[in-house]
């Protein structure tokens, strides 16, 4: 059951990632999460917006969709969606290493929400957009 | 996000600071790859003691200066990394190519 929602948009401008991290991170606070889980949900949403910014939206300034929901059971499930062009192949996307972009991207972006996360989830279509789906459980400092 | 850095003569040290993502890597690239070009130093030390938050861009970062750094055979290390960072590094493979560390807990 969602005991707490939080909804958000902003523009793929990348100086909007510190924000949407720092947002993020500040709703799931209320889970009195640890400093290694705030940081994994920081570096996992980092990553997810990074990619609406550089994927997504390449060549224009879109609008980046998050949503971020509390369940009871101490789950935090993190939605950020773009309209932008769409991955055609999201099992290629995934691999590690893969990228399109060359220069210092590292094509680990996938991989590291993965890592840091519980469970991702990524859909797409070209020329619709593309969400992606970040659950993650708080254990928390009182336990 | 900013760089500080020292060449003796031999070693170039970068102190990076702040945040380290898409946006702020860009002139954090900038700045030690100037400092590399000019100082063409043996070995390189990024120390991330001050940087207070990496996502991937980090690998991206200590990726490209590990391969301008082999062009003429200068060495890499990473110091003074949070576990956060550490696990992010270890996950690229990094420690392969560079001597990685943690950061004592201040």
């Amino acid at each position: 059951m969602i005991i707490n929602e939080f909804r958000m948009t902003v523009d793929s401008r990348s100086v909007n990632e510190s924000f949407s991290r720092a947002t993020v991170a500040a709703f799931a606070a209320q889970l009195d999460p640890t400093l290694e889980e705030i940081n994994d949900i920081k570096t996992a949403v980092s990553e997810a917006v990074t990619n609406c910014i550089v994927h997504g939206y390449k060549n224009e300034v879109g609008k980046i969709y998050i949503t971020v929901k509390i369940h009871n059971d101490n789950r935090v499930i993190i939605t950020i969606r773009d309209k932008g062009c769409g991955i055609s192949d999201i099992k290629k996307a995934r691999e590690p290493l893969f990228t399109t972009l060359g220069g210092d991207r590292a094509g680990l972006g996938f991989s590291v929400m993965e890592s840091f996360t519980d469970k991702l989830l990524v859909r797409s279509k070209i020329g619709v957009g593309t969400t992606v789906t970040l659950c993650k459980k708080i254990h928390g400092r009182t336990k | 996000m900013s760089v500080k850095t020292d060449f003796d003569g031999e070693i170039l040290y970068c102190r990076l600071s702040g945040e380290i993502d898409h946006h702020t890597a860009l002139p954090i690239r900038l700045e030690v790859d100037d400092k590399i070009e000019n100082c063409r130093p043996k070995n390189t030390i990024l120390d991330f003691t001050d940087v207070t938050f990496m996502d991937s861009s980090g690998i991206g970062l200590v990726m490209g200066r590990y391969k301008l750094l082999s062009e003429f055979n200068g060495t890499l290390e990473v110091t003074g990394l949070s576990n956060n960072a550490y696990k992010v590094m270890r996950l690229a493979g990094l420690d392969r190519i560079a001597t990685i560390t943690k950061g004592v807990k201040k």
